[in-house]
């Protein structure tokens, strides 16, 4: 798992509080509407989104660049590049 | 004999359309939204298709609008999910004003008592409004979300939300307003208004028994309160009232395209009826706002006279009106609004409101200037309290 920081995305999708299998289902509708290339961050306090997004991205041929924390430690910011 | 019938607020009759609208949903589209085939597709579309019906009625986006059961559920999601996130961030504190609908004080109560949470109830003045410097003042860095209605169903008066707000924002505090009195009877918009969270009522606006809405602003996190399917996009789970969001949907387009229409008609016979009642029935107080009020929203206190004995004369007479709060009357308690503006408990007893909506006609309304002194002058004239008055 790579760790990042400050890393600038061009969509952010919220899914704090919202749980199992949201993680999975609102990421797929919003990386339809980026660009090739694009950075999509996915705001989530759902532990097993550490897993299911980097397994989601291999199965689906998208980048999955690591992840971030919040400052207070409330939830978990993980990022996929678009590649297709 | 000729019916009246002016408790609108309690609940409205659905029109011919909006009814014709929802009548496909029961038998011939009765697909569940979440299905994956066609079928259920095009349900989907059409709960989407509500949603910015919904949203346009409020000034709002179509991604910011959460369908659920009523207004009492909006309203409970609103305090209980803030709070529910407010606690992870360590803040325990909110604020409500006193005179606000019992789905929010008791919810207030609620995480009062459960989620070990300090609820402040805002007093109002004499007519109903709060204070902006006082609200101010109350807040502190602990508060998680002030909760003040936007109109008072028992007194008609509408809150100045968009400063409340603002004094809210300017400590970084989010405002929820309880809309269920304004939405279809006055512009809502809130972008103007700049709420955070809104509660909204189907049957407030022509919309059919079951169902509401919650709106949202981008970045306002909430706890949903009702976990299980991927519904409403997480934020509220169960399979969907498509026949009561269809015609939800309905009545929002409707109550949108005659808003205008709607509330002038309905202010005019108000008008016509505050100005008559005051000027034939002695001894009367005409309570909330005198200006910012609800449109279709007339509301008496009747001196020596107690307000569920005037509803039984009245409903001979084939009028119906209300004492305004219908769970104080039940359980035979002083409206706690109407102590909250400081109205003695007796006189508090005598409360009376009409709520007219745009079937009403200036008829209905003469019938009700026709029988209502003599029906007060009779209960007058039981009361020992009116007899004693009247001697001094």
């Amino acid at each position: 798992m790579r760790f990042l920081t400050d890393l600038k995305a061009d969509e952010t999708v919220d899914l704090v509080y919202r749980m199992c299998p949201m993680h999975l289902l609102e990421p797929v509708e919003h990386i339809k509407d980026l660009r090739d290339g694009q950075i999509l961050e996915i705001l989530t306090d759902y532990d097993g989104a550490l897993e299911d997004i980097p397994a989601w991205c291999e199965k689906n041929h998208q980048e999955f660049l690591g992840i971030d924390e919040d400052e207070e430690g409330e939830y978990y910011k993980l990022y996929i590049k678009k590649l297709h | 004999m000729k019916t009246v019938y002016l408790d609108n607020a309690a609940a409205t009759p659905i029109t011919k359309e909006v009814l014709e609208a929802m009548l496909p949903y029961f038998v011939d589209h009765f697909a569940n939204p979440s299905s994956v085939y066609d079928m259920g597709f095009r349900i989907k579309d059409v709960v989407e298709e509500q949603r910015e019906q919904v949203a346009r009625l409020i000034g709002a986006g179509r991604d910011q609008v959460v369908f659920v059961s009523s207004g009492a559920e909006a309203n409970n999601v609103a305090v209980k999910g803030m709070v529910l996130a407010g606690k992870n961030k360590g803040k325990r504190h909110i604020l409500v004003s006193a005179i606000e609908h019992h789905s929010v004080l008791n919810s207030a109560r609620f995480v009062e008592r459960f989620l070990d949470t300090e609820v402040t109830f805002l007093p109002v003045d004499a007519d109903g409004l709060v204070d902006p410097e006082r609200l101010g003042n109350a807040i502190s860095p602990e508060t998680t979300l002030v909760s003040i209605m936007h109109g008072n169903n028992e007194v008609g008066t509408i809150q100045p939300i968009a400063e409340l707000a603002a004094v809210c924002h300017s400590k970084g505090v989010p405002f929820h307003t309880d809309a269920v009195a304004t939405v279809g009877s006055v512009p809502v918009n809130v972008e103007a208004l700049g709420v955070d969270l809104l509660t909204l009522s189907g049957p407030a606006f022509g919309g059919p028994k079951g169902t509401g809405a919650l709106y949202f602003r981008e970045k306002t996190r909430l706890v949903p309160l009702i976990h299980g399917g991927i519904q409403e996009s997480g934020r509220r789970a169960g399979t969907e009232n498509i026949p009561g969001i269809v015609g939800m949907g309905k009545a929002a387009e409707l109550a949108r395209l005659e808003l205008d229409q709607r509330a002038n008609h309905v202010r005019v016979l108000r008008d016509l009826l505050v100005s008559e009642i005051k000027e034939n029935i002695s001894d009367v107080i005409h309570t909330g706002h005198p200006e910012n009020r609800l449109p279709g929203h007339a509301s008496f206190c009747f001196e020596a006279i107690e307000g569920e004995a005037l509803l039984f004369m009245l409903s001979r007479e084939g009028i119906y009106a209300s004492t305004g709060s219908a769970c104080a009357s039940k359980a035979l308690k002083t409206s706690p609004v109407l102590v909250a503006l400081g109205l003695p408990p007796d006189l508090a007893q005598g409360s009376v409101v009409f709520t007219l909506s745009h079937s009403n006609t200036q008829e209905d309304i003469r019938y009700v200037l026709d029988k209502l002194p003599y029906a007060v002058a009779k209960l007058r004239s039981f009361s020992p309290v009116w007899r004693k008055k009247m001697a001094a």
